[in-house]
């Protein structure tokens, strides 16, 4: 049987009936047309699909639409505001910690996190905090120097 | 996956009434982080998802008189970041830590980490929890790199996926379990079972009940876990092993030594407990009671080496317990 659900996307709040099954990333893609978070193993690894919920960041292909009924959720597209970048997609932008640019969407929503508890992280606590998120283009050292680059910004 | 009927109960009571009679009736929904997977999987297609994280009462972590008490809701993240856990039971922060990533700290819970399902490979890719179709185990003669080197010799050849597990039966948790026709209360060493049959499970809750509480005793020990990893990031550790020590001056008056990743359950290392006892705790001492911990191990044909990790994480885990570097 279908759920009505409320869930607030970016400060804007939605309401729709959806099957109980249907993935949180599913909903913001198929639903709502947010094709930021993307679809990458759907086993809850590569964090492509990184989104906030209630600020924290989650894998949304291991999470259902439902479990997000009444929840702030934040994805990629919520960050830039007025046309400006968040100072975290600013310092990828300027670190070039992209390559293929698929997994960036997660690594941003991450890091955000990552920085916004810990605003003056060691390189080894960035590596730490991001180590649920893959870069198929293996461009670790990029990503790490935009999070530093993002932290050093923050100051 | 399958299709399922979503309820989202506000009360333990109405929760419990929810739950069936059997697994394939009803599942609880925490976090998750498992479950989900599982379902993509079909490995396990309940009929009802019972969501608990609109609970208040399952959520939070507090101390009273009576120990440190954990809501089953608590996410793992609420764990590893407590002051108060990190201050009276490291090994317990330590273990939270361990869990990957910083997303499924977030989303996962504490409730769900001790009811995790094995990662058993074999488990997942839908040949059964013992792996066994037609009587041959496909452990034994195939892949068992990751699988145990403990409590092997029945039919059970996975390891207990839990990571919080070996830290709360070292320090002596006692778990509350509820249906709705009561609540009674399950020492943590007594929570994980090997299973012996197919369709049974590695731990002793029902399918009529939901786990609510889980309560640490202010031992006042001396904790550590230390956990020996392929990689840091999303994988669950090849051994770990979590201690708790009562101390008298440098002397160990007693110990509680638990392994975890290597039996199919968190696996009390009796023998060492014993070898401690009343003495003062070297290097040498750690060493030797790491030896007597795996001093029963029965590796299979591929995981032999795991011996030794765990030999290494127990003796790391008392050193740190200790507050000695190992």
């Amino acid at each position: 049987m279908k759920q009505t659900i409320t869930v607030t996307i970016n400060g804007k709040a939605y309401s729709h009936e959806v099957e109980p099954r249907l993935l949180l990333i599913h909903y913001l893609r198929e639903v709502l047309g947010l094709t930021g978070p993307h679809v990458g193993c759907e086993t809850s690894i590569c964090g492509a699909c990184t989104v906030a919920v209630d600020g924290r960041a989650v894998k949304s292909c291991t999470m259902f639409a439902v479990q997000a009924d009444g929840r702030q959720v934040v994805t990629i597209e919520g960050l830039a505001a007025d046309g400006a970048l968040h100072p975290v997609q600013q310092a990828f932008w300027e670190q070039h910690g992209l390559q293929c640019g698929f997994c960036t969407p997660g690594m941003i929503m991450t890091s955000r996190q990552l920085l916004e508890r810990n605003p003056s992280p060691t390189e080894a606590e960035i590596r730490h905090g991001l180590e649920g998120n893959l870069c198929r283009c293996t461009g670790y050292q990029h990503i790490v120097n935009a999070v530093k680059a993002a932290a050093q910004a923050g100051k | 996956m399958q299709p399922f009927e979503y309820a989202n109960p506000t009360t333990v009571k109405e929760a419990v009434g929810l739950l069936g009679n059997k697994w394939d009736e009803a599942a609880v929904l925490a976090g998750g982080t498992d479950l989900i997977s599982l379902m993509k999987d079909y490995v396990y297609s309940p009929k009802r998802l019972v969501n608990i994280k609109n609970i208040k009462e399952l959520g939070g972590i507090r101390a009273d008189k009576a120990g440190l008490r954990i809501g089953a809701a608590a996410t793992i993240d609420e764990l590893a970041e407590s002051p108060l856990v990190a201050k009276n039971f490291p090994s317990l922060a330590q273990a939270a830590r361990g869990v990957t990533s910083p997303q499924i700290r977030n989303m996962g819970t504490v409730g769900g980490d001790l009811c995790q399902r094995p990662r058993c490979w074999y488990y997942r890719d839908g040949q059964g929890l013992l792996a066994s179709p037609g009587g041959r185990s496909l452990v034994t003669n195939g892949e068992n790199k990751y699988h145990a080197i403990l409590g092997n010799g029945g039919p059970a050849k996975f390891v207990s996926a839990s990571s919080l597990g070996p830290a709360l039966i070292a320090l002596g948790a006692t778990l509350t379990l509820q249906s709705s026709s009561g609540s009674r209360k399950v020492a943590a060493d007594k929570f994980f079972v090997t299973p012996s049959a197919e369709g049974s499970r590695e731990i002793a809750l029902l399918p009529n009940e939901l786990l609510t509480e889980i309560l640490v005793p202010m031992g006042g020990t001396k904790n550590a876990t230390y956990e020996v990893r392929q990689k840091e990031a999303l994988d669950w550790p090849l051994a770990t092993a979590s201690v708790a020590l009562k101390m008298s001056g440098s002397t160990v008056s007693s110990a509680r030594v638990v392994l975890g990743h290597v039996a199919p359950m968190p696996w009390a290392a009796t023998q060492a407990d014993q070898f401690l006892a009343g003495k003062s705790l070297t290097e040498a001492v750690a060493e030797d009671a790491a030896k007597a911990a795996l001093s029963n191990a029965t590796p299979l044909s591929q995981n032999a080496y795991k011996v030794q990790l765990a030999r290494v994480a127990v003796k790391r885990a008392l050193m740190a317990a200790a507050g000695a570097r190992g």
